[in-house]
């Protein structure tokens, strides 16, 4: 329990440490006291994971203090709950995320705000566990704007840059739409269950409230609204790929493993409140599927590794998002964990590439990687064919998990599934571009490569490559977290009998189908022999860059219209309402202070004025 | 010599529109001293309104006293410490005929108007019925106004050091 | 009584008085400024003494004795205080005297 309850205070302390003491810390001790928190986490982590598998209890839950209380006997404390589901994140968040930190020691080495780097990050790890592990909504409220904030700190950590500036406030103020929609859904719920503890919350709703109930819709939706903003899904997704602004270990821990996850957990972690609405379950993966499209049609036309990367972690998500909404809850957070995996593979191996190339992140200005830095262009394949879902990988195992209960999901449909399967074809191609823009052929750039720190760099990304490769092999046992979704499984049994058997061939299928073609289609790009290759971003192609459109649409929609108004308002109405009482004050002043003015001949003018009036009054 | 249409009060009625036209030509003069001379014109006047209200002392020491010591100290502070220099230096120096007109014409009025008190047997008559003389004033001010002399001797000494003091030349002690 | 009504003596000093006090305002060099103070001074006693012999009293006269001295007293204080200001600031203007020191 006191492991519980120490887990996210290391990576705190370590906070504390680097943000009070500063620049006087030298690399070697700022790097051992950041990592080595966040290792003392993961450890803390594994060993909760396995106290948990090895005992008859599903649940470790441990109260540390009563923050505040509400009414209706409703009590807000500091307490953590620790199931099968939070088991995973936690293992997810603290290792992926020491991983992450130990590479972030070496990319970030020569920068020199590299302490306060380390300190955000920790600050970071540490929100996500209390948002994890918390085991009432206003403490996961906590840890979801401390997110939020660190996304923005982190994102904009160049601040000297304009754009990083603009970008990190882009990111905030589009997931402060999400966290705003949230929060009324938070005080509804209280208002109407006067409970926000999750587990008694969830309780007195299955209790309470009929299947398909107005309550239940309207809670949903709003919480569903939280998630789409944090987890970057449409309508909310703009944020993401400009987001990218910040270092590469940022994009690594935040923007792919971890923070954009928390929308996925939320909704899995309120599933009892979502199965109790089915129509928002069937908006939730209908969004999933709108997203996975969209961002990867987005991903077949960037010019940036980073953004496709972006987009691509977007276009993941919208399968997880896809998987809750039909039910599928365990393959949905299986997807997740296997995506942290190779995702950070992916992000971490492009910052290498990256640093190697002399901040080089134009893919059209790379080319024939894999004979330069052969190590690096192998984990990135790995982590490509992950993504792809080859069969073996850990991406194989939870994408079919999710495709597999796509068709008989009584939130899904068929429609569904084709959104999936086309979405698997559109990853491959989208991958095989990448690769082959940015790996094969021969070398369009022609500067050197810069290698310092490669070896100990590669550590890490060793890692995360075996965990992507193998990390399906994992069993996760989420029996004890959904045992409300299983007992709607039964009626899906059924349906699952009478599928059609060419579903689950397709579905496998489909990457082979993918990079068939992309071979075919892209075969300038990956016979490139050292030729510049055009990049025309017009018409179509160029939409599709600028995320499908929606930047331009919220631009016209939103942004234009507040700018007007705050044109207008320039002198500030409510402010010149106000300043009439200065105004009035002054008046007095001036006319005041004119009698004051020292001039004898005046005085002796008021005397007589004032004489007139006392004869005038007398006299009447 | 009997003018029955001129009686005490049109005599008193001159008198006063020559006191109020000497006063305004005072209060509407550019040269000091012309300014300061009117003044003593309009003190003449009233003095002349004094004396036909039957209150000849009185008449007798606003000539004395207002006009002629305290308008003759006015007369000499203002030639002797040249504080009529910036107002006359600025006056248009008017010369001839035209500077005569006013005060000439103010003072034969007076005294034209005087004579003719003094001289018609009627004014006299009705004045002498009704005069508070010097015997009655005298006889209040050593009476029930004696503590109000006393303070008004105060008053002149105060005027008299402050005047010294004030008005010594600088670097003898004397700083405002 | 007096032939002469005592309402007209007050209208002549009102009217006197007027005056002076017009010239006090108006006038901006001091030494006129001081010569209509006198010109009202000589308005009050021309009330008083018009009072007095009204009620066939001494007082009004008395009174007039009393201002005759204190226009004597105030006539030279100020020209004592005019001298200073023609030295000091080489003008009798009297709206240089309008600031305080410091």
């Amino acid at each position: 329990m006191l492991l519980l309850a120490l887990l996210p205070f290391y990576p705190l302390l370590s906070f504390l440490l680097l943000a009070g003491l500063g620049k006087r810390l030298s690399w070697h001790a700022a790097t051992l006291i950041s990592v080595g928190s966040v290792a003392l986490s993961a450890i803390s982590s594994a060993i909760l994971v396995y106290q948990l598998s090895s005992s008859e209890a599903t649940v470790i839950s441990v109260h540390l203090w009563q923050w505040f209380s509400l009414a209706m006997g409703a009590d807000i404390g500091f307490s953590f709950y620790l199931d099968a589901l939070s088991a995973v994140m936690i293992c997810v968040v603290s290792g992926v995320g020491f991983l992450i930190h130990l590479y972030a020691a070496f990319y970030m080495k020569s920068d020199e705000n590299f302490n306060r780097f380390m300190a955000y990050m920790n600050l970071f790890i540490v929100a996500m566990l209390i948002l994890v592990l918390a085991d009432n909504l206003v403490l996961l409220y906590l840890g979801w704007e401390g997110v939020g904030l660190c996304s923005f700190l982190l994102i904009g950590f160049w601040y000297q840059e304009k754009a990083n500036v603009l970008a990190a406030r882009k990111a905030f103020i589009v997931t402060r739409v999400g966290d705003t929609a949230m929060a009324i859904g938070l005080f509804i719920l209280f208002d109407w269950l006067g409970q926000l503890n999750i587990q008694e919350a969830t309780q007195l709703a299955q209790q309470n409230w009929q299947v398909g109930s107005n309550q239940a819709y309207w809670i949903a939706l709003l919480l569903l609204g939280g998630a789409v903003g944090k987890s970057a899904q449409l309508p909310l997704q703009t944020w993401l790929p400009d987001a990218m602004a910040g270092p590469t270990p940022v994009s690594a821990l935040i923007h792919a493993a971890t923070m954009v996850t928390a929308g996925v957990y939320l909704i899995a972690r309120m599933h009892g409140i979502f199965l109790l609405s089915p129509e928002v379950m069937n908006y939730v993966a209908w969004v999933g599927a709108l997203t996975l499209l969209l961002a990867g049609i987005a991903a077949l036309a960037q010019n940036d590794i980073k953004r496709v990367l972006a987009y691509s972690t977007m276009s993941q998500i919208g399968y997880m998002m896809l998987a809750l909404g039909a039910g599928a809850w365990s393959a949905g957070i299986f997807h997740l964990m296997t995506h942290a995996f190779f995702k950070a593979l992916l992000f971490l191996t492009a910052g290498s590439v990256i640093l190697a190339l002399h901040h080089q992140q134009n893919i059209f200005k790379m080319g024939g990687l894999l004979k330069r830095l052969p190590v690096e262009s192998s984990l990135f394949a790995i982590g490509l064919i992950c993504l792809i879902a080859l069969p073996g990988t850990s991406g194989f195992f939870s994408k079919e998990a999710i495709i597999a209960e796509l068709w008989s999901s009584p939130t899904a449909g068929a429609q569904l599934w084709w959104c999936a399967i086309i979405g698997a074809l559109v990853t491959s191609i989208y991958s095989c571009r990448l690769f082959f823009l940015a790996f094969l052929g021969e070398s369009r750039n022609q500067s050197g490569l810069h290698l310092c720190n490669a070896n100990r760099m590669r550590l890490p990304l060793l890692a995360l490559a075996l965990l992507s490769l193998f990390g399906g092999l994992i069993h996760l046992d989420f029996s004890s977290v959904f045992s409300l979704a299983n007992r709607a499984s039964e009626a899906v049994a059924n349906a699952r009998a009478n599928e059609p058997i060419w579903l689950h061939p397709i579905a496998i299928a489909m990457p082979f189908v993918g990079i068939i073609f992309s071979w075919l289609f892209f075969s300038d790009y990956r016979s490139n022999k050292g030729q510049e290759i055009p990049y025309k971003a017009t018409g179509f192609i160029g939409v599709c860059r600028d995320g499908v459109g929606f930047d331009w649409l919220y631009d016209w929609l939103l942004v234009k219209p507040y700018c007007l108004l705050a044109r207008l308002n320039r002198r500030d109405v409510l402010d010149q309402v106000l300043m009439l009482n200065a105004w009035y004050a002054r008046l007095w002043y001036g006319a005041l202070s004119a009698t004051q003015n020292g001039q004898l001949r005046w005085y002796a003018a008021a005397i007589g004025v004032a004489v007139m009036c006392l004869v005038g009054v007398m006299a009447l | 010599m009997s003018w029955n249409l001129i009686s005490l009060e049109t005599i008193f009625y001159l008198a006063g529109a020559v006191a109020i036209i000497a006063s305004l030509k005072v209060v509407t003069g550019k040269n000091t001293i012309h300014a300061l001379l009117y003044l003593v014109v309009s003190l003449l006047a009233v003095a002349v309104c004094f004396y036909l209200m039957g209150a000849p002392f009185a008449a007798g020491l606003e000539v004395i006293v207002y006009a002629g010591a305290i308008l003759v100290l006015f007369v000499f502070a203002v030639m002797m410490f040249g504080l009529a220099k910036d107002e006359t230096r600025h006056a248009p120096q008017a010369t001839g005929l035209s500077i005569w007109v006013g005060p000439v014409t103010l003072a034969l009025v007076l005294l034209a108007i005087l004579i003719f008190a003094i001289d018609d047997a009627s004014i006299q008559q009705k004045l002498t019925a009704n005069i508070v003389g010097a015997r009655q004033v005298g006889a209040l001010l050593y009476g029930p106004y004696l503590l109000a002399v006393e303070i008004a001797s105060f008053l002149l000494l105060a005027g008299l050091v402050a005047g010294y003091h004030y008005a010594k030349p600088d670097g003898q002690g004397g700083h405002l | 009584m007096t032939a002469i009504p005592l309402s007209h003596a007050l209208v002549l000093a009102c009217i006197l008085f007027v005056i002076g006090f017009v010239g006090v305002i108006v006038r901006k060099n001091t030494l006129f400024m001081l010569m209509s103070l006198e010109v009202m001074l000589n308005a009050v006693g021309v009330a008083f003494i018009g009072a007095g012999s009204a009620w066939q009293q001494a007082d009004g006269q008395i009174m007039f004795i009393l201002i005759l001295t204190l226009a004597a007293a105030e006539v030279a204080v100020g020209l004592a205080l005019l001298i200073r200001m023609q030295r000091r600031f080489r003008s009798l203007d009297i709206d240089k005297l309008s600031q305080l020191r410091g």
